[in-house]
């Protein structure tokens, strides 16, 4: 009987240590594995090449809804709170992947209100992606004290910023680190077509040419493809699926814009130790192609938030 | 039964060590990467892995005209140094931490915006055998607007 017990505990030993090690591996792993590219190089560049082999894991990654917003107050936009997303709706959402879209809507109309003062904005659209990051089973994205540090911050534009990009965080580090990416990529889409929505909104067409947004708005189309790739990783997905297919339709419109950039030179700068990469880009966006564009994402924007 | 009371053991034991070494990352980003952004804003965003030594990651970003970026790379300190690498579009290496004394940060700006890789990889400790040394490796990006 001994020796018996002896034995199922070295079985059940040997059992954890193997369920260990699967565990360890599934944390490193986690991310998909993909054949190193192509790569014909020469010269200097040679030999840090030689180095890159094989990702472990790759991150496909939008512009935040903070960083979103920011583009478009420095094109000079003016703030419009009707092409926010009303916190009435909040009541609408109950399906996990309509929550997940309008926690990204929500967290890009709050970096929206607050990088223009918007100060009850801010309040209401903080506790709107609240809402919906609770719905989710978030645990404390977005907790009392934050609201109240944002209260108590109200006119202090950096404190607010520091909030809302550490709740954003904790939201898609939560949804990343508990198994849930199809999730966490849909709230980075629905913030990317909310922050490409407000700022189609707010181009005025008498000022097309050379607007400084336009420019800003072609160069999402850099974005379009990492969207597309972050959602496929997540294919299957009813929910990402569905939104493949929207974001390759806001694709089409994109690839009939052409942009062509000169090779990139890098130059730092000693005195700021900030690197300039220099190049010259050139597009040709016509009226007609942003109207187009324009169009499209209100038309999928409208049928995310209902 | 006894059996049923071990398997739940183990289940239980298998989810909780998983759970750990991710939620070390979350908290491992946020204690030793984000500091490292100074007075840049960080973006929100989230990328952090556990990696082994001589592994890689790989990220894709649209950095824009308008902003100044920090890029801050941070590995556990049990970790030999985790080495970066900035590859544009076509390819070509703007910027390799390896040939920067191994510095965990890049400070830059864009005359036009890009689409940029980054690549990350653990450096080899040199050792042979045993078993790799894992941990986290977590980037992230602080922005400003041009002065």
């Amino acid at each position: 009987m001994n020796r018996l017990l002896k034995i199922s505990n070295s079985v059940l030993t040997f059992l954890i240590f193997f369920s260990l090690l699967l565990a360890s591996c599934r944390s490193g792993g986690k991310g998909e594995k993909k054949d190193a590219d192509s790569l014909v190089v020469s010269g200097a560049d040679a030999t840090v090449y030689e180095d890159i082999k094989q990702a472990e894991k790759i991150f496909y990654t939008l512009p935040s809804p903070l960083e979103s917003a920011m583009l478009i107050k420095s094109a000079g936009a003016l703030f419009e709170d009707n092409l926010l997303n009303p916190i009435e709706n909040t009541k609408n959402y109950s399906t996990n992947k309509s929550m997940a879209l309008n926690l990204g809507i929500y967290t890009c109309d709050l970096s929206f209100a607050s990088l223009y003062d918007q100060t009850q904005l801010i309040i209401n659209y903080m506790n709107a992606a609240k809402k919906m990051a609770d719905g989710l089973g978030i645990l404390d994205a977005i907790s009392e004290e934050d609201i109240d540090k944002l209260e108590a911050n109200i006119h202090n534009t950096d404190v607010i910023m520091d909030i809302v990009s550490q709740t954003y965080l904790n939201s898609n580090s939560y949804l990343e680190e508990n198994s849930q990416p199809a999730i966490a990529a849909i709230v980075l889409a629905g913030g990317w077509l909310e922050g490409l929505y407000i700022s189609t909104q707010l181009v005025d067409m008498k000022d097309f040419d050379g607007n400084k947004l336009v420019g800003r708005i072609i160069d999402q189309k850099l974005s379009v493809d990492i969207l597309i790739r972050l959602l496929e990783s997540n294919a299957g997905h009813p929910a990402v699926d569905e939104l493949i297919n929207e974001v390759k339709r806001v694709k089409v419109v994109f690839d009939k814009i052409t942009l062509t950039t000169s090779p990139v030179r890098p130059e730092y700068d000693q005195t700021t130790n900030v690197t300039v990469l220099k190049s010259e880009v050139t597009s040709d966006l016509s009226p007609e192609v942003f109207q187009e564009l324009s169009v499209l994402v209100a038309e999928i924007r409208s049928n995310l938030i209902k | 039964m006894k059996i049923v009371k071990i398997a739940t053991a183990l289940i239980l034991l298998v989810f909780a060590a998983g759970l750990n070494a991710d939620g070390q990352c979350k908290a491992f980003a946020k204690r030793t990467c984000l500091p490292e952004l100074g007075f840049y804003t960080h973006d929100g965003n989230y990328h952090a892995t556990v990696l082994s030594e001589g592994e890689e990651a790989e990220l894709y970003k649209t950095f824009f005209s308008d902003m100044e970026y920090r890029l801050s790379v941070c590995g556990d300190e049990n970790l030999p140094p985790v080495q970066f690498t900035v590859i544009d579009a076509n390819n070509n290496i703007l910027f390799s931490s390896k040939e920067s004394n191994n510095t965990k940060t890049w400070d830059f700006k864009l005359q036009s915006s890009q689409q940029l890789r980054i690549v990350l990889k653990v450096s080899s400790s040199g050792q042979q055998g045993g078993t790799p040394v894992q941990g986290c490796v977590a980037i992230m990006f602080g922005f400003k607007i041009k002065p």
